[in-house]
């Protein structure tokens, strides 16, 4: 029997990775949320691999933090080891990556939501919306349960009609041995929602006393203490190492003559799977050619001996899965713990969102996370974030906050998703963003804080601080075009030893900082700590902006050439379908797009240059036409 | 106004040897001032509404390419609303493209069909109800310039320039692969294998600019060859065509040994018309060599004018000639009808044309129909044409620029955030011509050649 269970401002269904940052983001800004998950014992679960970050991921995290979401400073806590990547390759793609301990993520996120003020963490398993009138009104759950709300966010991972495919052996579930949701999904169809089909997958957990490591590389983490959060408490940290090996020709035997028994090959599975996270058995059939694939071996955390085998990922029979598994180097006794599966589940076609990730069909309804077609935990974040605050905007009656794709790889994501769709579980690069120069691991603060602010999702304090940073990183750059280069014999060792050309007269800082060769530390070697000490993380903002200076100025004329465009708004009661001289094409993707610029517009594939210049000769008609009657 | 400043020849190109390039929008004084010269110095400019006389000249090496009356109109009372000049040029076809050219590397875009008519529309020059035939305006000539886009690009040009796009594409997801994947074993080449890579793209711009310049056919013309039998009445014909006696015409047949080439412009299609030596088994030797010639003009030639007279009618040598050269446009031209005869020829689609050069009796007609062929597929046609070889050649042009500054990126050990952003440019350069996107494409071919994935 249905009864009422309570009144929200906003409910999110999903407690992942886009469920936590929703549901924290809309009770940071003052709505009473409830966060519901069929299990609230897998809140933040790591179904996956044990890490976090990575390059455009790393990006995402930090901007994540930037606007005062939580995987940064969670990461952070829960950190085995950190990695800074791409270090030779640029300051604009560094990316920071860490392992991390999914027991101590997911109890101190669970930790951090049950001590939320204004959220509560219930355990319901949501079989249907409550819509009235085109807007969404409510969740109500399996045991008859009524929870009504203003906004609700969609966050169910790959839950949705979730099945499991274990070679031959397919069975429904969801990720790591949990139920999955049947009801919902077919009342989304009902509801008139177009969904899509994935396919993603895991590979085995072995156990760390059936390895010999003396027979792997060790991957230690950097020496450095590096987090991923502006705010982070986190001073030191005890660092555990990922170990690699290799696949090896009876590795390949073994897979090839039981390709015959994966569902990939057999038909079995019908879901999409990812190019980029290609089974072992994909890569041993199309790159034939390799004779090994490298293996990582990475902790689940302290405080367990399951150990994730990164490269591995199956949907070999488990019989199988071990004979492969034993043929590795350091791997000859192995004990798998769990077994490695491929799992297919219900998407939601993303183009059927707003870029607020509100639905286009419901009001007040949102997504975000793996239902709308992405993979990775830090897109779901990404998108919980920015649906959890535009969920609160609604509630309050505010415009959403939109990121450009000039403002963040945020930005990009969103705006990949709702305006192209995605074929493949989508994951974010670094070669998605137009302007990856501007988008970087150091600026993520400088770039969003202030929007995080302005929601309200960023306290006063740290705004502030943010705002002394700028003022300390412009006033050194301002210092180092008037300050001169000392012309000693300090001068001309340091120059010599970077083997940069000697200055035959001396000459602003700021001009021999722009040699590649010559760091901001080298500098201060010359000035003999002239200057005070610095913190690193401004002497690298310095380094960057005076290094880059032509390379971003080329990148902000492009932004400001962009966002002409974007800036250029279509209203939403437009009808394309009856707009002389587009093309068909056109007009039914502008249909079923809806997009909120002119920019946007321009980016969906089938609309052309000339699609676009008679849509905006409509829209200036139909501006005049409102001025004649007014 | 948030407009870039655009530029195209606005009017129609080929017959009469005046044209004017237009600009509007924002930086139009700008980018005069960098091409224009006057003989008043550098302050030239006297105010809006004015018509100036001065040279273009190439701002590259400082070459007059043509003598120009200038009229200069700024905003807001003008066609578009925006600031506008128009070039009168008087040197024709050649120099109006160049002036064209120098306009767009100086900072100007090229025009999308119907843009001007568009922004004066945008800018509330045109009055509600015209917006209907903007409208018209920009589908149909999107049309036309589209298809004749697509034919010019088929073949050979476009094989190559997709084939420098595909090794760009190669090296860019080389370096995106490694950005994006750092812990995959992605073989990159070494540094140098790069920087070689990099320079061989780049000779092969080269070579594309060269061959492209201006066009071989507006250059050059069409190559059309006048060939048949001997006395058929080619050179009569070639007379004909000129209207003057170019050709030395006598009764007897073989008198033309040598080729004769002149220009010619027919309704604004320029032509290169050969005549040669007609085709005959003989054993004079000079004449032999002439044969000889002949048969290598056929093979260079775009079209040919396969003249063939009522009285001898269509024998086996001409049949020859179909048969070995029917990849070319050939018209065939029964000439002598102001003679007693009756010839049919059954030649399957062959055009055929009747006339008498002696008379001149179908002479227009014939006309008209080396203009249709010749823009059968679009080859010939001039405006469009010339537009979008003028578009092709400063995309390639700004891709060898682009590589260049890759190469140097390279070559100067900068990091691959910022050498790539280069590559990426001069590959999206090309894709202006061949109309694709970077980023589809950069991933399909990053996973087609890397073994990536955990």
């Amino acid at each position: 029997m249905e009864y009422s269970a309570g009144k929200y401002d906003v409910i999110v269904v999903g407690g992942g990775h886009a469920g936590c940052e929703a549901g924290l983001a809309a009770a940071r800004m003052g709505c009473k949320t409830l966060v519901v998950s069929l299990n609230i014992s897998n809140i933040a679960l790591m179904p996956c691999n044990p890490s976090v970050g990575g390059p455009a991921k790393g990006q995402l995290v930090r901007e994540i933090d930037a606007l005062g979401g939580e995987i940064g400073l969670n990461t952070d806590r829960a950190a085995l080891q950190m990695r800074m990547l791409n270090t030779g390759k640029g300051p604009a793609v560094h990316a920071l990556r860490a392992q991390a301990d999914k027991t101590v993520y997911q109890m101190n996120m669970k930790s951090v939501l049950e001590n939320q003020p204004n959220l509560d963490v219930k355990q319901v398993l949501v079989e249907r919306l409550v819509v009235k009138n085109g807007r969404v009104a409510g969740v109500i759950g399996s045991t008859g349960a009524v929870f009504s709300a203003e906004a609700v966010i969609l966050t169910t991972g790959t839950y949705l009609k979730g099945r499991i495919i274990i070679g031959d052996l397919a069975y429904p579930g969801g990720p790591s041995g949990n139920p999955n949701s049947i009801t919902l999904s077919e009342h989304l169809s009902a509801l008139g929602f177009s969904l899509l089909r994935f396919k993603t997958g895991t590979p085995a957990r072995v156990d760390r006393h059936s390895i010999d490591f003396s027979k792997m590389s060790e991957q230690p983490g950097d020496e450095k203490l590096l987090n991923f959060s502006y705010v982070t408490k986190v001073k030191e940290r005890e660092q555990i190492s990922c170990w690699l090996t290799y696949t090896n020709d009876e590795t390949h035997r073994i897979i090839r003559e039981n390709l015959h028994r994966s569902p990939l090959y057999s038909g079995f599975i019908k879901g999409t799977g990812p190019r980029y996270c290609p089974s072992i058995e994909d890569k041993v059939v199309r790159f034939a050619e390799r004779p090994g694939h490298q293996v990582f071996i990475e902790p689940e955390g302290r405080d367990t001996t399951e150990m994730y085998v990164q490269g591995m990922s199956t949907s070999l029979p488990e019989d199988v899965q071990l004979a492969m598994l034993r043929t590795l180097p350091g791997m000859e006794k192995v004990e798998i713990m769990r077994t490695g599966y491929a799992i297919e589940y219900d998407a939601l076609d993303p183009t059927q969102l707003k870029l607020s990730l509100e639905t286009k069909m419901i009001a007040g309804l949102f997504s975000a996370g793996q239902i709308n077609g992405t993979s990775g935990y830090e897109e779901a974040a990404a998108q919980g974030l920015m649906a959890g605050l535009n969920a609160a905007l609604h509630v309050k009656s505010r415009e959403p906050l939109i990121l450009s794709r000039s403002d963040a790889y945020i930005g990009v994501l969103i705006d990949d998703l709702v305006t192209k769709g995605t074929n493949e579980p989508y994951r974010l690069m670094t070669s998605r963003a137009e302007y990856r120069l501007l988008l970087r691991h150091d600026n993520a603060d400088r770039r969003l804080t202030e929007k995080g602010f302005g929601v309200g999702l960023v306290d006063e304090h740290r705004y502030k601080l943010l705002e002394k940073k700028k003022q300390i990183i412009m006033g050194e750059i301002e210092r180092l075009k008037v300050a001169m280069v000392p012309v000693t014999e300090k001068t001309k060792a340091i120059l010599e030893r970077k083997k940069s050309t000697p200055l035959q007269q001396s000459i602003p800082m700021e001009i021999l900082l722009r040699r590649p060769e010559i760091d901001y530390m080298d500098l201060m070697d010359m000035e003999s700590g002239n200057a005070e000490n610095l913190p690193e993380e401004i002497r690298d903002a310095v380094e960057i902006e005076v290094k880059y200076e032509g390379y971003i100025k080329k990148q902000m004329a492009m932004v400001e050439k962009f966002e002409r465009l974007e800036s250029k708004k279509i209203p939403q009661d437009i009808n394309y379908l009856d707009m002389k001289g587009v093309s068909t094409e056109a007009a039914q993707k502008l249909d079923r797009i809806r997009p909120e610029s002119i920019g946007q517009a321009a980016r969906i594939s089938g609309v052309s240059p000339a699609d676009i210049s008679v849509l905006l000769i409509h829209l200036e008609q139909k501006r005049r036409l409102a001025e004649v009657k007014a | 106004m948030i407009y870039d400043t655009i530029a195209a020849i606005s009017t129609p190109v080929g017959e009469g040897g005046i044209g004017i390039v237009r600009t509007s929008g924002d930086d139009t004084l700008q980018i005069i001032n960098k091409i224009f010269k006057s003989p008043s110095g550098e302050n030239w400019y006297r105010g809006s509404h004015r018509l100036y006389y001065g040279h273009i000249v190439n701002p590259a090496d400082g070459r007059i390419i043509d003598e120009v009356l200038m009229s200069v109109m700024m905003a807001p009372h003008t066609y578009t609303r925006e600031n506008v000049a128009e070039i009168n040029c008087h040197g024709g076809m050649v120099p109006l493209l160049e002036v064209l050219k120098v306009v767009l590397s100086s900072g100007a875009r090229q025009a999308l069909p119907g843009e001007f008519t568009k922004r004066a529309f945008l800018n509330g020059r045109l009055d509600l109800n015209q917006a209907e035939s903007v409208i018209d305006i920009i589908r149909a000539k999107t049309g036309s310039s589209l298809k004749v886009a697509m034919n010019q690009l088929r073949g050979d040009l476009s094989d190559k320039i997709r084939h420098i796009q595909d090794q760009m594409l190669g090296m860019l997801a080389e370096l995106e692969a490694a950005i994006d994947f750092p812990e995959d074993e992605v073989e990159e080449r070494k540094s140098s294998a790069m920087i070689s890579n990099a320079a061989s793209v780049m000779a092969q711009l080269d070579e594309l600019i060269e061959s492209a310049e201006t066009g071989r056919i507006y250059r050059e013309g069409i190559r059309t060859v006048i060939a048949g039998r001997p006395n058929v009445g080619k050179s009569s014909l070639l007379n004909a065509l000129l209207r003057e006696n170019r050709a030395i015409v006598t009764e007897v047949p073989g008198t033309t040994r040598d080729i004769i080439e002149e220009m010619l412009n027919i309704k604004g299609i320029p032509l290169r018309l050969i005549d040669t030596a007609g085709i005959r088994r003989t054993e004079d030797y000079v004449e032999k060599i002439g044969v000889q010639k002949t048969r290598e003009s056929l093979e260079s030639a775009d079209m040919v004018l396969l003249v063939v007279d009522v009285i001898n009618g269509f024998t086996d040598e001409d049949r020859d000639i179909v048969a070995k050269f029917k990849a070319k446009k050939i018209i065939v031209i029964i000439n002598k009808i102001d003679l007693d005869g009756d010839i049919l020829i059954d030649l399957n689609d062959l055009p055929v044309v009747n006339i008498s050069a002696k008379t001149g009796e179908g002479l227009s007609l014939l006309e008209d129909k080396i203009m249709e062929v010749a823009l059968a597929d679009g080859a010939g046609l001039p405006e469009a044409v010339t537009v979008s070889n003028v578009r092709h050649q400063t995309a390639i042009k700004e891709a060898r620029i682009s590589m260049e500054d890759f190469n140097g990126a390279l070559k100067s050990g900068l990091t691959a955030d910022l050498s790539s952003i280069e590559l990426r440019s001069a590959w999206e350069s090309l894709g202006e011509i061949t109309g694709s996107t970077v980023t589809e494409d950069l991933l399909d071919r990053i996973f087609t050649d890397f073994c990536i994935g955990k």
